[in-house]
């Protein structure tokens, strides 16, 4: 680590890292007021993907709503309708199927799974080691193959509905989870080995960008993120909803809120997400996956509703302001990477632009959630 | 036209299209090697095994437009390329690659290598400097402060084993080891027991003089989009391409040279041309391994690396090898 250096705000260029760059993954643009390597200041600049989400949710049915919450965050998607369909059935008192919200859990916990492996691969490209990304995309694909075969999609899923689920999983589908759970053990101590013991990676990420909890509570960062400052908040814990109180499951927590934590606390979590799916695989219990009675066209009386589930990125929040009528009068999502992202500009102020690149990849920012 | 300087002529030329071919195949062989690293097939459409990918590379970037960005500097921007390929293909001219097989044998062949070498600093600069991208000079500024940093330990490894042989000759640095392997320069000797040491201090520092992963901070993808060859397209940055492949060769070829025997076989027979190609093709191997497997270093951690570790080590080993040869 460099010793502070003293910065000289006279002499800087304007650098403009975006929307366009490969360390973004995706359109974000970041101004950069930099002397030399270093960064005096930062500003993110957002909306070049911004696609009025909040208000199509405002002039669709709750059910045409549904495809798009997956559009949000294209490697976690099935998170993001959990959470739709949790808040219209608490809303509207729909009783959901023991059975469903098994093979929903089990399903979201392997997207988290997938999307853990694609930010690792890419976070270790954004340091310049290109192979691991090969290796977890390989792992991935297990996943998505396994997922297309329940839900039919690979990315933007729309399997679960308001009462149940479109669709059945097969004993193909258990087998192939059983399956997987030892061989993605294996995949982690290998990432272990080849990645997390590497000193060059090590020296990259110790110490550098520390973000503190009370930054992270100022921001309202949550997830692995907020979970690497040593704040020990997730969703699944502290408000539980769906069947996650029924299982058995650690949340990791690190408390020196550099780099290295906050990747340590989504290794770990990939762990923890396989014991989720292992112990929901074993406890899955018989029955229907659909709701008998459930109301046409749903329309949630009059009032204000929230519900907040934990995605692979975080805390997602959706609100829901109903009049009575088939859609939402306003209809807000709270998104996890939009309050990570905003630590960035007071985070990277006076780091390398090398460091604070690395930074934000271990923010593990998805743009199109954060435009929305 | 005299016979010799015909001969010269037509070894420059067999020493330039080997430079070239080299440069052109190696890339075949590190996506090759990638692929196989990150299990997946790489380049296999075109020809057997892919193999006339690089010819077909070659004609695609040969017929693209060259384009000049509206605010650069034209004469740097058209210069640098051709300033990276050119000193390392003249590099090969003084390379021995067996007794009888050198284009042009020099007594200083040491000194012209790294005058040679010292040049590729230049056309980085120029490129970086000429584009007139910000991401271009900040590469470039990195990578010349890499290279002079790393030249420094380099060439005084070298200068150990220039003592210890008594020769700036690179035919006759290898001759002295010949004989088997316990003679070669990279096995402890009475004069200098710490040539181990030297070899992977030279090793590093080459793959940081060549720019390669985990130094790589010139081009640094993920962060300088392509470094000081972000504006470059068509065949300015295939030079730039070829360029880095013929200094790789080069490096392996010194390191070859001064530590491995050059052509001396391991076991005291048939000593020739096949052994030094081995020796270099097991060193490019290596070079592309630790290019998949490691992830880039900071430009702060590569700098501590070569002033405050490689360079005391190697003027120490400096100083006890000069001690010792007075001793012995």
């Amino acid at each position: 680590m460099s010793a502070p250096i003293q910065l000289r705000p006279d002499e800087t260029f304007l650098l403009n890292v975006g929307p366009q760059h490969p360390a973004t993954h995706g359109v974000l643009r970041v101004k950069m007021q930099m002397d030399g390597e270093y960064i005096v200041k930062a500003e993110t600049v957002l909306g070049y993907v911004h696609r009025m989400h909040e208000k199509m949710g405002e002039n669709r049915t709750y059910a045409q709503y549904l495809p798009n919450l997956s559009r949000l965050d294209y490697l976690g998607a099935l998170g993001y309708t959990h959470g739709h369909v949790l808040a219209i059935e608490r809303a509207a008192g729909i009783e959901v199927p023991e059975r469903a919200e098994y093979i929903r859990a089990i399903t979201v916990e392997l997207n988290r799974v997938a999307s853990h492996l694609f930010w690792f691969g890419a976070f270790v490209m954004d340091l310049g080691g290109f192979s691991p990304l090969m290796y977890a995309i390989q792992d991935r694909e297990h996943i998505l193959d396994m997922l297309e075969a329940v839900t039919g999609a690979r990315l933007t899923y729309c399997y679960y509905r308001f009462g149940g689920l479109y669709n059945d999983v097969d004993d193909d589908f258990i087998e192939a989870a059983k399956r997987f759970i030892p061989r993605m053990r294996k995949s982690l101590k290998k990432y272990d080995a080849l990645v997390s013991g590497n000193i060059i990676f090590q020296k990259r990420l110790e110490g550098i960008a520390p973000v503190s909890a009370e930054m992270c509570r100022k921001y309202g960062a949550t997830g692995p993120v907020a979970r690497g400052s040593g704040i020990n908040f997730d969703v699944r814990k502290n408000e539980p909803y769906s069947v996650y109180p029924e299982f058995d499951f650690d949340v990791p927590v690190y408390h020196e809120c550099d780099s290295l934590a906050r990747y340590k606390v989504r290794m770990d979590e990939m762990e923890q997400s396989l014991r989720i799916i292992e112990q929901g695989l074993e406890k899955l219990p018989d029955g229907p996956i659909m709701v008998e009675k459930k109301p046409k066209t749903i329309k949630l009386p009059v009032g204000d509703y929230y519900q907040a589930v934990e995605t692979a990125r975080g805390s997602f929040g959706i609100r829901i302001v109903s009049d009575g009528d088939k859609n939402a009068y306003r209809l807000k999502l709270r998104s996890p990477t939009y309050s990570n992202m905003h630590l960035f500009d007071e985070a990277c102020e006076g780091m390398l632009i090398m460091d604070a690149l690395a930074f934000m990849g271990s923010l593990d920012l998805v743009i199109p959630e954060i435009d929305r | 036209m005299s016979l010799t300087l015909l001969n010269v002529i037509v070894a420059v030329v067999i020493a330039i299209a080997f430079a070239a071919a080299n440069a052109a195949y190696l890339v075949w062989a590190e996506r090759r090697g990638a692929a196989r690293i990150q299990r997946r097939p790489g380049p296999n459409i075109n020809g057997p095994f892919g193999l006339l990918q690089p010819p077909l590379d070659g004609i695609k970037l040969m017929t693209k437009q060259l384009m000049i960005p509206g605010g650069a500097d034209k004469i740097l921007f058209m210069v640098a390329p051709v300033l990276a390929m050119a000193p390392a293909i003249m590099s090969f001219v003084t390379i021995p690659f067996s007794e009888g097989i050198a284009a042009h044998n020099m007594e200083l062949g040491v000194l012209v290598i790294f005058a040679f070498a010292s040049m590729g600093a230049m056309a980085i600069l120029f490129a970086g400097w000429g584009s007139r991208n910000k991401y271009s000079v900040m590469a470039s500024v990195r990578a010349v402060s890499q290279n002079v940093s790393y030249e420094i330990p380099m060439l005084i490894t070298a200068i150990t084993v220039v003592m210890t042989t008594g020769s700036m000759d690179l035919k006759m640095i290898s001759m002295a080891q010949s004989g088997g392997f316990w003679h070669w320069n990279i096995f402890p000797s009475l004069q200098s027991p710490l040539m181990p040491i030297s070899f992977i201090i030279f090793f590093i520092c080459s793959l940081a003089e060549t720019n390669r992963a985990p130094f790589d901070l010139g081009e640094a993808e993920s962060e300088l989009v392509a470094g000081f060859h972000t504006e470059y397209g068509s065949m300015g940055f295939g030079l730039f391409f070829m360029g880095e492949y013929a200094n790789i060769v080069i490096g392996a070829s010194l390191t070859t040279i001064l530590f491995l025997g050059g052509w001396d076989c391991p076991f005291g027979m048939f000593p020739g041309v096949w052994w030094f190609l081995l020796k270099i093709y097991l060193l490019i191997a290596t070079f592309i391994w630790i290019r998949w497997t490691f992830p880039r270093t900071t430009i702060y951690g590569l700098l501590n690396l070569s002033w405050k570790i490689l360079i005391p080590i190697s003027l120490f080993n400096l100083l006890l090898t000069a001690g010792l040869l007075k001793v012995f």
